[in-house]
């Protein structure tokens, strides 16, 4: 018998990857060109996150979701018309400003104190989910100080798997060098998990489990609390986007063996 | 007049986004519509688009992958968005709009897609309008995608309509499909047999059930029905061979043959027996009435979805027609903007994009109106019912009065200062309310049907050769080859143009859309003062040209006596019908850039950059009302003038003419009357170069002055284009495409 598990999810909204990304600066510092109104998306290593949540619930039964997302509120609920399609869970949203660069501490000391007050969550049950990287700007640290926040010490970044154990712990596989994963074994709940891609295909999208959702999500929007995020001393002396780099030769009637060491010396260049 | 304002330079940020289509489109608060819209978007811009790059659409056979998209239909809530909760549906009540945006999202990508998932609810339909509640729910449940923990497949229809030459379902009225009575025990329901052959029928290598229309061959049969054909039944039921369309592969049609024994009771709304002779409760044209009346709506928006859809593609290539080239380095004009260096490239794509709009505008508005219909329908019927009012005939005569007091309230309450008034007027009386909402919708609807895919077809070839030769690829980024070639079948099935134009010819001269027409022309005129810009204005006097036009042509005769607004006269009503369905789209195009101005701000994500969005979405409507004003013009004065014989030189009709030498007398008592005058014949009776004297008509003058003024309600107009063109050369498009090519 699996133990009923807490998992919160923590992530943020980012502009969707299609779209046109400019850095520019703003009165609040750096941001993107014309970003609140292109479209977003769940981060997606963040949704991933929630996929692994919903499995791992719904193999613990008694289990819960929540997912907890810092972003202006209007935003959140255009991306949960499609993220509450996905799974089930209850959304406990905080209305803030978008984007990736406000402090990690100031962002994750409001993560943590939105968590700690969640209505009926077992903190000794709880797992603590999160992306291991962001789709824009990630701090990398951020879902690292929630954990430390909520007193939580067991951590692991680069998560692809996560195996429940009857006794209620559970073997973690960790992505490290060389296409590899460390297995570690946690003794249980309470933990910190930040989530690679995982192994899971996104879900597809289901109307009446978004319906069932909404019935909770639309009020907690609502009640949304809105913050400011400190800066902290924090400021950017320059932002960029990481360059792209493409060669293109054509080349004909070169033999595989060529083009394959040709491609090995590239990658051991880069 | 038109604009005053002086041009703004506000450039809108993106294209627009969902909040502001939920906005314009009025689903903002229905959370349902908008996970629909998302769900449909996925499986369209996933599953469909990866069809279609593969080139699924290259077979006229039902394939696996076709196959596939059916299933991911169900899977993402599109089938079942025609279901209410309790039959495995999520969306409670009327669902016009609800299959309007889906049907949207579909088309965006692929026409066939959109066509294979509107054809289930087709086929449905008949139950849905007419069916027995025994019927409604058995079908529907049947055809709902299996819940959690069910094993099944849902089952699939087809609506079998069209009938193999020389029917083909261009008359209706004429039906080659006969039913009989096999069996019939004393006490007992009778069993039917059923003979039908369908042409051109959607669906049909994979349906379960068929809706087949059908007429009577036996005594103890009356009239026509629609009857519900299972694939089980005992008997032949052929799919027959796929159709070798050109267009739409992603959707299944064949010319199927049916016979079939079937019980009474599928007959779609159930019999009554009298005198021994079994009676359909619904005839199959009052069955075919009432589905396509509704479903027509979807298709029209298909074409504008690919119009709308075509925009970014276009831009892309547009910016990017240079690069790479030899000499158009990094950094120069050439190089940024490509061919949108060139205003012809940008105000196509205005007018393209214009069009687009209007048509979606149009589209959203008549889906909405019948749901807004569909509970009035209901309480129609049951007042009637409780005045024991039954019969069409009855009925007729009883809201013949409440058209009556229709047409009075609206010529009342013309006008924003009534609106009140007028309001509190269709609450209390909700029959007048329905006869004022179905003269709209009985309009709108083939106004969306006809415009939106005939004049929408034109502008995706445009659009098309805006792509240059790429657009007639197979590669072109957004199909747009596939789009405009789609188009023309949107244009045909579900009733041709002809068949709209019939239906404009009558529902248009209605005394209560007239009313309607009226007030609506005065509300143009009361947004032109209020918010110049937006070609209200322009749209008012074009109105009113129309309908001067239209009375004028009820109450005049040509040359041989003969009537010139008659059903026959199909030079006369199509062309009256055309120039309404422009100013049609063109109103409601106003009507949804003036919601988004009073709803956008309330909205955070909206807001931003809200100024720029509504300034080029209002000179879209400026350029549009524009056009629509030029072909009601066009159309208007051909009609008015083209009826009257021209005057030739011959004595009689040049005896009005003046002579050269009374003119020089003339002139020494009316100074200046020689430049007055326009026809002159000199000494030797000979005349200017030309047809004959110059053409007048009855009531001409009044119809120039029209014309005159909606000429220069023009003004403006073009100033709008070139603002809408900066923006189109400006405005941020994603990096690439969201879906495969």
């Amino acid at each position: 018998m699996q133990t009923a598990l807490h998992i919160v999810v923590c992530a943020g909204i980012v502009p969707d990857p299609l779209q046109t990304l400019e850095p520019i600066t703003t009165p609040a510092g750096p941001g993107l060109k014309n970003e609140m109104v292109l479209p977003a998306v769940l981060d997606p290593w963040a949704a991933s996150a929630l996929y692994e949540a919903a499995v791992l619930a719904a193999k613990a039964p008694g289990s819960k979701v929540w997912l907890v997302s810092l972003g202006p509120k209007a935003k959140l609920q255009q991306v949960m018309m499609t993220v509450a399609q996905k799974v089930a869970f209850e959304l406990a949203p905080i209305d803030g400003p978008i984007g990736g660069f406000p402090d990690a501490h100031a962002t994750a000391a409001v993560l943590a104190e939105t968590i700690a007050k969640l209505p009926g969550l077992d903190r000794e049950r709880l797992l603590l989910f999160g992306g291991w990287e962001s789709a824009t700007r990630g701090a990398g640290v951020t879902l690292q100080l929630v954990g430390e926040r909520l007193g939580i010490t067991d951590q692991f970044q680069g998560v692809d798997q996560v195996n429940l154990r009857d006794d209620g712990s559970f073997e973690v596989l960790e992505r490290v060098e060389g296409g590899k994963h460390q297995v570690s074994v946690c003794a249980g709940a309470p933990a910190v998990l930040g989530w690679a891609t995982g192994n899971l295909a996104e879900p597809r999208n289901n109307p009446q489990v978004g319906m069932a959702n909404m019935r909770t999500i639309m009020p907690a929007l609502q009640k949304a609390p809105a913050v400011k995020l400190e800066a902290n001393g924090l400021s950017y002396i320059s932002v960029a986007l990481p360059k792209q780099q493409r060669t293109t030769r054509v080349v004909k009637d070169m033999s595989p063996d060529e083009i394959a060491a040709e491609l090995a010396a590239w990658i051991g260049a880069e | 007049m038109a604009t005053a304002t002086a041009p703004t330079n506000k450039i809108m940020l993106t294209l627009p986004g969902d909040p502001v289509r939920q906005i314009q489109w009025r689903f903002t608060d229905r959370f349902d519509l908008q996970m629909l819209v998302q769900s449909s978007r996925t499986v369209a811009r996933g599953t469909v688009a990866r069809l279609v790059a593969a080139g699924e659409r290259n077979t006229h056979e039902w394939t696996h992958g076709k196959q596939e998209m059916m299933e991911a239909f169900d899977r993402a809530g599109v089938t079942a968005a025609f279901m209410e909760p309790d039959e495995g549906g999520f969306i409670s009540g009327p669902k016009n709009l609800a299959l309007a945006l889906s049907a949207f999202e579909l088309a965006w990508v692929d026409g066939g897609a959109a066509t294979a998932s509107m054809a289930s609810f087709l086929a449905l339909s008949p139950l849905h309008e007419r069916g027995t509640k025994e019927q409604v729910s058995h079908y529907k449940k049947l055809a709902a995608p299996p819940q959690p923990g069910e094993d099944r497949k849902p089952w699939r229809g087809a609506f079998a309509l069209t009938e193999p030459i020389p029917y083909v379902g261009v008359d209706t009225g004429m039906l080659n499909g006969k039913i009989s009575i096999e069996e019939w025990k004393d006490g007992q329901e009778p069993w039917l047999h059923v003979d039908k052959r369908g042409r051109f029928i959607t669906n049909i290598a994979f349906a379960n059930f068929v809706a087949a229309a059908v007429g009577s061959n036996d005594p103890r049969i009356k009239g026509t029905c629609v009857v519900i054909l299972e694939d089980g039944d005992e008997g032949t039921f052929d799919r027959g061979t796929p159709t070798k369309k050109l267009v739409h592969q992603l959707s299944s049609t064949g010319d199927p043959v049916f016979s079939l024994k079937v019980p009474a009771n599928r007959i779609v709304g159930g019999y009554t027996v009298k005198d021994g002779v079994l009676v359909p409760n619904f005839n199959h044209g009052e069955v075919i009435e009432a589905v396509f009346r509704r479903t027509r709506v979807p298709v029209g928006l298909m074409t504008s979805a690919k119009l709308l859809s075509a925009i970014e593609p276009i831009i892309r290539y547009q910016r990017q027609r240079f690069r790479g080239a030899e000499g158009s380095k990094a950094g120069s004009v050439r190089y940024e903007q490509g061919i949108q260096q060139r205003e012809d490239a940008l105000h196509r794509l205005v007018d393209i994009w214009a069009t687009g709009e209007a048509g979606a505008s149009m589209g959203f508005a008549a889906a909405r109106l019948f749901d807004t219909l569909e509970p009035l329908e209901k309480q129609k019927a049951a007042t009637m019912s409780e005045r024991g009012i039954q019969g069409g005939r009855m009925e007729m005569k009883a809201l013949k009065e409440s058209e009556q007091k229709a047409v009075e309230l609206l010529g009342r309450t013309q006008g924003h200062t009534h609106r009140i008034e007028f309001e509190a007027a269709l609450e209390a009386d909700p029959l007048v309310d329905f006869v004022i909402k179905d003269a709209e919708a009985n309009v709108i609807c083939p106004a969306t049907k006809l415009w939106n895919t005939g004049h929408g077809s034109n502008l995706l070839r445009e659009a098309l050769s805006l792509m240059g030769g790429y657009g007639i690829t197979e590669d072109c980024p957004g199909f747009l080859g596939n789009k405009w070639m789609d188009s023309a079948l949107e244009a045909i099935y579900e009733g041709p143009e002809a068949v709209q134009r019939r239906q404009l010819t009558i529902t248009m001269t209605s005394e209560v859309f007239l009313a309607q027409f009226r007030a609506w022309t005065a509300e143009m005129r009361h947004i032109a003062s209020h918010r110049p810009g937006t070609g209200a204005c322009t749209l008012g006097s074009a109105m009113n040209l129309w309908l001067w036009t239209l009375r004028y042509l009820q109450n005049t005769n040509d040359p041989d006596g003969n009537k010139l607004y008659h059903g026959q006269r199909q030079g006369v009503t199509f062309a009256m019908a055309d120039a309404l369905c422009w100013l049609l789209a063109s109103r409601y195009q106003i009507l949804d850039v003036l919601e988004l101005e009073t709803k956008g701000p309330l909205d955070p994500v909206v807001a931003e950059g809200l100024a720029g969005t509504l300034q080029f979405l209002s000179d879209l409507c400026h350029t549009q009302a524009a056009q629509a004003a030029g072909e009601a013009s066009r159309i208007c004065g051909e009609l008015v003038f083209g009826y009257n014989r021209h005057p030739s030189w011959k004595d009689e009709d040049h005896k009005f003419c003046f002579l050269a030498s009374e003119l020089d007398e003339y002139e020494l008592t009316m100074p200046g009357i020689t430049a007055m005058a326009v026809d002159v014949l000199d000494e030797d009776g000979r005349h200017p170069e030309k047809a004959g004297p110059c053409a007048d008509c009855a009531g001409s003058s009044e119809f120039l002055r029209l014309q005159n003024k909606l000429t220069m309600c023009l003004s403006g107009a073009r100033l709008a284009k070139d603002r809408a063109a900066e923006t189109v050369s400006k405005v941020m498009i994603p990096e690439a495409l969201d879906y495969p090519v």
